[in-house]
């Protein structure tokens, strides 16, 4: 990846709504070997049980949690979409997918090196609370939404 | 002649002639009966005689008879413009609405009303709109969204906010694409779990107010749904700065006599049948905290 690239990830990462407010010089260190990558409608993003090397800071569309057992089609139990995140199991041992998660729309995504992440947040404790911060109401958010969604309030 | 000057029945008021008992229902004949889902049919139903007349406003209900079975409160889902005919869409939970569910055109039903206060649309012109409907709250809106496309004219951004438990629980599901090609207002539809075929959101209906687009101060929002969704939902609203004054909920008690009478739709202060069911959330916040009420 060229160095221009490099700045033009961190340029377009720093816009994303997960990084405002988190230190720059955080963001350039979890941003070492980070990417764009686009999926069409229908392309496995990542699958569950497999490593979990990778996080996913979403710009456009809108991408499918499922889960499912084998020899059944997924069950979508949530969507995410612009301005969002995929995946926190590569923070959590034993870093592998529970989910599998599936673009339904045409996604474009910056892709964050897990290994790189983790040592940039290690490296940089202060920051990583920092990170953690900003994580940790997503996480919660979540946690809500299932809870309210467990209580059926769209079918009584 | 409007709603003002008509008798609910469609008789000029004033005019002499007895009036009424009030518990007395009228028959209607059941035109045509749509499957909208596996537990909910939507009846259209005309008067006996020609010339027959229904007016109403969007977010009242109608006490709906089946004869030798009981009666049931629905709410009116039809277009006010269309005084000639009472749309209600059912969905079969109890004794009556089975019964109600379960007609064939030709069918003849009683109907008493139309009873209790609608939408205030009115008080939404020069403001942004947001409404919000779970599961089959979205019928009681429609009348207002009828009104409401007709003078689209008189309001800011229009939000439509339509959650369901799956895809295949989502009523009026060929009419909400037509609306969708509209560009004068956007619409999100969610549901709580989905297979593939399913390319929408999945998530309760509040995970999509943070996406809505509305200047908050400025909207006013109508909400209907099954009470925790509204709960949750006005929460939502009013925590982005949509006023709670500004925040209309249609809440549904056991209605009997539907005339202020008998007590049972009681809600705190209000009867829910004369007060309501349409409520401003200033109003019912306090009482939707309260457990017991």
């Amino acid at each position: 990846m060229s160095a221009t690239s490099s700045e033009a990830i961190a340029d377009r990462a720093m816009g994303h709504p997960f990084f405002v407010g988190i230190d720059p010089t955080l963001i350039h260190a979890m941003l070492v070997n980070a990417e764009e990558r686009t999926y069409e409608v229908g392309q496995m993003i990542v699958r569950e049980g497999r490593p979990a090397e990778e996080f996913f800071l979403v710009f456009e569309g809108k991408i499918a949690l499922e889960v499912g057992s084998a020899g059944e089609t997924g069950i979508t139990v949530e969507t995410i979409g612009r301005g969002e995140i995929l995946g926190w199991s590569w923070l959590v041992s034993p870093h592998r997918w529970r989910f599998d998660a599936r673009a339904t729309k045409p996604t474009s995504v910056i892709v964050i090196n897990a290994a790189a992440a983790r040592y940039a947040l290690a490296a940089h404790p202060a920051f990583g609370y920092g990170f953690l911060m900003k994580l940790l109401p997503v996480i919660a958010e979540r946690l809500e939404n299932t809870r309210v969604q467990l209580l059926d309030i769209h079918g009584r | 002649m409007d709603a003002d000057t008509l008798h609910p029945w469609g008789h000029p008021r004033g005019m002499g002639e007895t009036p009424p008992h009030p518990y007395a229902p009228r028959p209607c004949v059941v035109e045509s009966r749509t499957q909208e889902t596996a537990d909910t049919v939507t009846l259209r139903l005309a008067g006996r005689t020609n010339g027959d007349r229904f007016p109403f406003r969007g977010g009242q209900f109608n006490m709906v008879y089946v004869f030798g079975v009981g009666e049931s409160a629905i709410s009116i889902s039809g277009d006010p413009a269309r005084p000639e005919e009472l749309v209600h869409t059912v969905r079969a939970v109890g004794k009556v609405t089975n019964a109600l569910a379960a007609l064939e055109p030709g069918a003849t039903v009683g109907i008493r009303g139309p009873y209790g206060r609608g939408w205030p649309l009115d008080s939404a012109r020069g403001r942004d709109v947001v409404i919000v409907a779970g599961g089959l709250g979205l019928p009681p809106l429609r009348p207002m969204l009828y009104e409401l496309f007709r003078h689209r004219e008189a309001f800011g951004r229009v939000e439509i906010i339509y959650g369901a438990r799956t895809p295949k629980d989502l009523v009026y599901y060929d009419e909400v694409q037509t609306w969708r090609q509209r560009t004068d207002l956007r619409i999100q539809t969610t549901v709580d779990a989905a297979g593939r075929e399913w390319y929408g959101d999945v998530g309760v209906v509040t995970t999509r107010i943070p996406d809505a687009r509305f200047d908050a101060p400025n909207t006013s929002a109508f909400v209907c749904g099954p009470e925790i969704m509204m709960k949750l939902t006005a929460q939502a609203l009013v925590q982005r700065g949509v006023p709670p004054e500004a925040t209309w909920l249609s809440m549904e008690r056991n209605m009997k006599c539907a005339l202020g009478f008998c007590g049972h739709c009681q809600y705190g202060p209000s009867f829910v049948c004369r007060d309501g069911p349409v409520l401003p959330y200033r109003v019912l916040a306090p009482l939707l905290a309260v457990k017991e009420v």
